[in-house]
């Protein structure tokens, strides 16, 4: 019965990494996962600012949406 | 010749004079091993695709041959699966094998350009999602619900036909191409392969058709939201939700996307039964019941202060917003066809298929229906798509394939779904809200009056019905209510309400269809405008160089001003058409589309020319050629049609005649103004179908004559250009498709053995 249980938490879990993942939402993780592998000298942008930094981007290099 | 060397079949770690590191294991299964997986053709292997053959044949078999009473929507869906399962097993490995030949040897731009933000090596599965939800809009929903008017059959055969030869084979190559030049542009590809004039107008081009996709898409929007307060209330609260969402993610909470996220939806869904409920009100009955020029004008207001708006503040929050409904949308869809199994009564073709002057759109099957159904079997709005976010994100070479062909059997899978929804309504309800005003009077006496003197077999229609469907879904009335996403979303409603809810839901789920089309529209709205307004600076900063300064405010207003201006004429022209704006203006969007994809479509075919292949050159020739033809024989009815239903000159030299003659009404237009709008109205559109045509031409001109030089150098032993980036190694693995083979997962067990900083050693560049 808890077997059970903890696949469909798995998977409901599973599914939502995915959402994540297709919408951006781990778009943080994956930046510090590459500054941390590159191995930058100076310190990684916080959460706050990388946000910003991304969506201000966006400002200057939009993005088409289909129609 | 350059570009890169066929793969050797021994798999030798200098592949193709690649060297990849020695102390990891190879980044790619080897050819060899490959094509033994491809070629194994095991017993169980073959039934499997003997069945799906099998299943897909019966299915087109009933869709196709059998004349019942009715068809059942469930054959819609196998014979739609199975085609898109043979096409992406089969054809689009032969273009796998034959053009793109893709090298896993070789970095994708997201690891060899790898900065984090940018250019992120994505999972596969993730991006394939990533990229569907950005091609993936309201055009599949609403083109096929148009198209309808001639009957399923030749709408279901171009959408599942069309995108497996076409549509998906564009998508694949445009990614592709654009992933080995590091993420560029079609416009630069343009620039790049076709030389300073065909790359000028395929620039000039992509704006006015972006400019004419804005303005039909908005009158979709609008169509849907005239006269419609719960409508009005429910779109009008996402502006301020997305607001909220876009503080909450800057200010309150940064990065949490998904929990934002299911906040917006939660208060979108509340948006929708608050707006039944103040719809219900007299005061919220009275102040949101617009008429459809009001609301034009206010979508033209947001489209200019959404568009100079920071992205953080709109844009990015109604984008989580819009792709989390996109998910609920196909959810619903599948769950209301796999689930319900509507019958459909429509014939296979119906008595317009023969004529050309049907009241949802005028013109011939041939070439009206194939403009008409653009996205959902060959958009060439992808190939913006295609060439640059998406490539910058391929982990892997072969991953295209899934990503990009497969990606577009997906659009291509939602149309066929919306088709069979809005063709699951009564067709008598599908006239009587398709055709214009005009037409149908506008009351549901006249409109029922008028669709049963059409002679439609087995169409019979009261106006009770019409005035008891508008009730059920919460609005005062639906005849006329033209555009596609009203037809899509009483669908729906139709088939949602027998399966959760009942009569009493048949409002909301109207709403949430409205609300869904309406969230995507205004996203492409907003996005469209921001790209043509920096197409337009940079274009005119060649010029005024202090344009291409993207920061510099006033530059930015000007462009972003004469953009919306230029879209919004459009619209208010579509608005107040006496004709009836969708009924004459869908097919300049379809034109403009599908012109967009003979011009990628011919940047490829000078790209594949280049490469050296000749041999397989038709398999995008193909798709070139007959767009090429569909779009160029619908301008040139919409241009020399002496029928005024068709040609817009036709049409104009008739009214200017009404006119002269000193008539104050003809035909639909009852007064002198109405009359002069036509004149006004008939001569812009007309103009536009001669310059898109015109630079489309050219375009394909350049790359027909660029093909002919690549040929003619290859004959002569001239070393040909390339614009490829330069081939570097590539130190990770992963699998191509959406389920690893076994070689993929022999060789990913290896990698995963691999300490994590011997695989990135090499360091920031």
């Amino acid at each position: 019965m808890s077997t059970g249980i903890t696949a469909v938490a798995n998977g409901f879990r599973g599914f939502a990494r995915y959402l994540g993942g297709v919408m951006g939402a781990d778009a943080y993780a994956k930046y510090l996962e590459h500054h941390r592998a590159s191995g930058q000298q100076e310190a990684p942008l916080s959460e706050r600012e990388f946000w910003r930094d991304r969506t201000d981007r966006q400002d200057s290099n939009p993005q088409g949406r289909c129609c | 010749m350059a570009g890169i060397p066929d793969q050797r079949k021994d798999g030798t770690r200098a592949e193709g004079g690649l060297a990849t590191d020695p102390d990891l294991p190879p980044p790619a299964v080897d050819q060899a091993t490959l094509e033994a997986e491809d070629r194994k053709w095991t017993p169980a292997k073959i039934a499997m695709w003997v069945a799906i053959a099998l299943l897909g044949g019966v299915a087109w078999f009933m869709l196709a041959i059998v004349r019942g009473e009715t068809v059942n929507a469930i054959w819609f869906v196998f014979a739609s699966v199975c085609t898109y399962l043979i096409g992406y097993r089969f054809y689009s490995k032969v273009i796998e094998r034959y053009i793109t030949k893709p090298d896993d040897h070789r970095a994708t731009p997201a690891e060899y350009k790898a900065d984090g933000k940018d250019y992120v090596r994505t999972d596969r599965n993730v991006l394939f999602g990533h990229h569907f939800a950005a091609i993936a809009g309201a055009g599949p929903l609403v083109g096929p619900v148009i198209a309808a008017q001639m009957g399923y059959l030749p709408g279901t055969i171009w959408i599942i036909v069309g995108v497996v030869l076409a549509g998906a084979v564009q998508d694949y190559l445009v990614m592709f191409f654009s992933m080995r030049r590091g993420g560029r542009s079609l416009g630069q590809m343009a620039r790049e392969e076709l030389g300073v004039i065909g790359g000028t107008a395929a620039l000039i081009a992509t704006l006015l058709i972006m400019v004419i996709i804005v303005a039909i898409l908005a009158l979709v929007v609008v169509n849907a939201l005239g006269e419609s307060p719960w409508g009005v209330f429910s779109v009008g609260m996402t502006i301020p939700i997305a607001l909220f969402m876009g503080v909450y993610l800057r200010y309150l909470r940064p990065g949490k996307v998904m929990e934002v996220s299911i906040i917006g939806f939660v208060l979108l869904m509340a948006a929708i039964i608050g707006g039944g409920a103040v719809a219900g009100t007299e005061w919220g009955a009275a102040f949101f019941h617009l008429d459809k020029v009001t609301i034009a004008w206010g979508l033209i207001i947001y489209g200019f202060i959404a568009a100079i708006l920071p992205v953080w503040l709109l844009l990015a929050p109604r984008d989580y917003l819009s792709t989390f409904m996109k998910i609920g949308v196909i959810v619903m869809l599948a769950l209301a066809i796999v689930v319900v199994r509507p019958e459909i009564t429509v014939p296979a073709f119906s008595e317009f298929a023969g004529r050309e002057n049907g009241p949802v759109f005028s013109g011939a099957l041939f070439p009206f229906l194939f403009v008409t159904i653009a996205c959902g079997a060959l958009s060439g709005f992808h190939a913006l798509i295609s060439s640059g976010t998406t490539p910058k994100l391929i982990e892997k070479e072969r991953q295209a394939r899934y990503i990009g062909y497969g990606g577009m059997l997906m659009e291509s899978f939602v149309a066929i779904m919306a088709l069979v929804a809005a063709i699951s309504i009564d067709r008598g309800l599908y006239f009587a809200m398709n055709a214009p005003a005009a037409l149908t009077g506008g009351t549901a006496e006249t409109a029922a009056a008028w669709v049963n003197s059409l002679g439609l077999s087995g169409v019979n229609i009261t106006p009770g019905l019409l005035s008891e469907t508008a009730a059920n879904v919460g609005e005062q009335s639906i005849v006329s209510r033209t555009g596609g996403a009203p037809t899509l979303a009483v669908g729906l409603a139709h088939i949602m309400h027998q399966f959760v809810g009942g009569t009493a839901m048949m409002g909301f789920w109207y709403h949430f269809a409205i609300m869904f089309e309406a969230l995507f529209i205004l996203t492409a709205v907003d996005a469209g405008t921001r790209v043509a307004r920096f197409m337009l600076q940079d274009s005119i900063g060649n010029f005024v160089p202090k344009f291409k300064e993207a920061s510099w405010r006033p530059g930015a207003w000007l462009c972003t001003a004469i953009m919306v201006a230029a879209w919004g004429a459009v619209l208010l022209m579509g608005v107040t058409d006496p004709l009836g704006g969708i009924n004459t203006l869908f097919p300049l969007f379809g034109i403009a589309n599908q012109l967009l994809a003979a011009i990628a479509l011919a940047v490829v075919l000078a790209i594949v020319a280049k490469r050296g292949t000749f041999k397989y050159l038709w398999i995008v020739a193909l798709p070139l050629a007959f767009a090429a033809v569909v779009t160029i024989t619908a301008s040139y009815q919409k241009i020399f049609s002496p029928v005024p239903a068709v040609g817009y000159f036709a049409n104009n030299a008739a009214f200017s005649k009404a006119l002269a003659d000193g008539k104050t009404e003809f035909g639909t237009a009852k007064t002198v103004a109405a009359m002069e709008a036509v004149v006004r109205n008939t001569a812009i559109q007309g103009w536009l179908s001669v310059i898109f045509v015109v630079l489309s031409i050219i375009v394909i001109a350049t790359a027909v004559l660029a093909t002919a030089k690549a040929f003619r150098d290859r004959a002569s032993g001239t070393a040909t250009t390339d614009n490829e980036d330069p081939a570097v190694p590539s130190r990770v693995f992963a699998p191509a498709g959406l389920v690893p083979t076994a070689a993929e997962r022999v060789l990913g067990a290896e990698w995963d053995k691999v300490p994590a900083d011997a695989r990135m050693e090499r360091a920031g560049h």
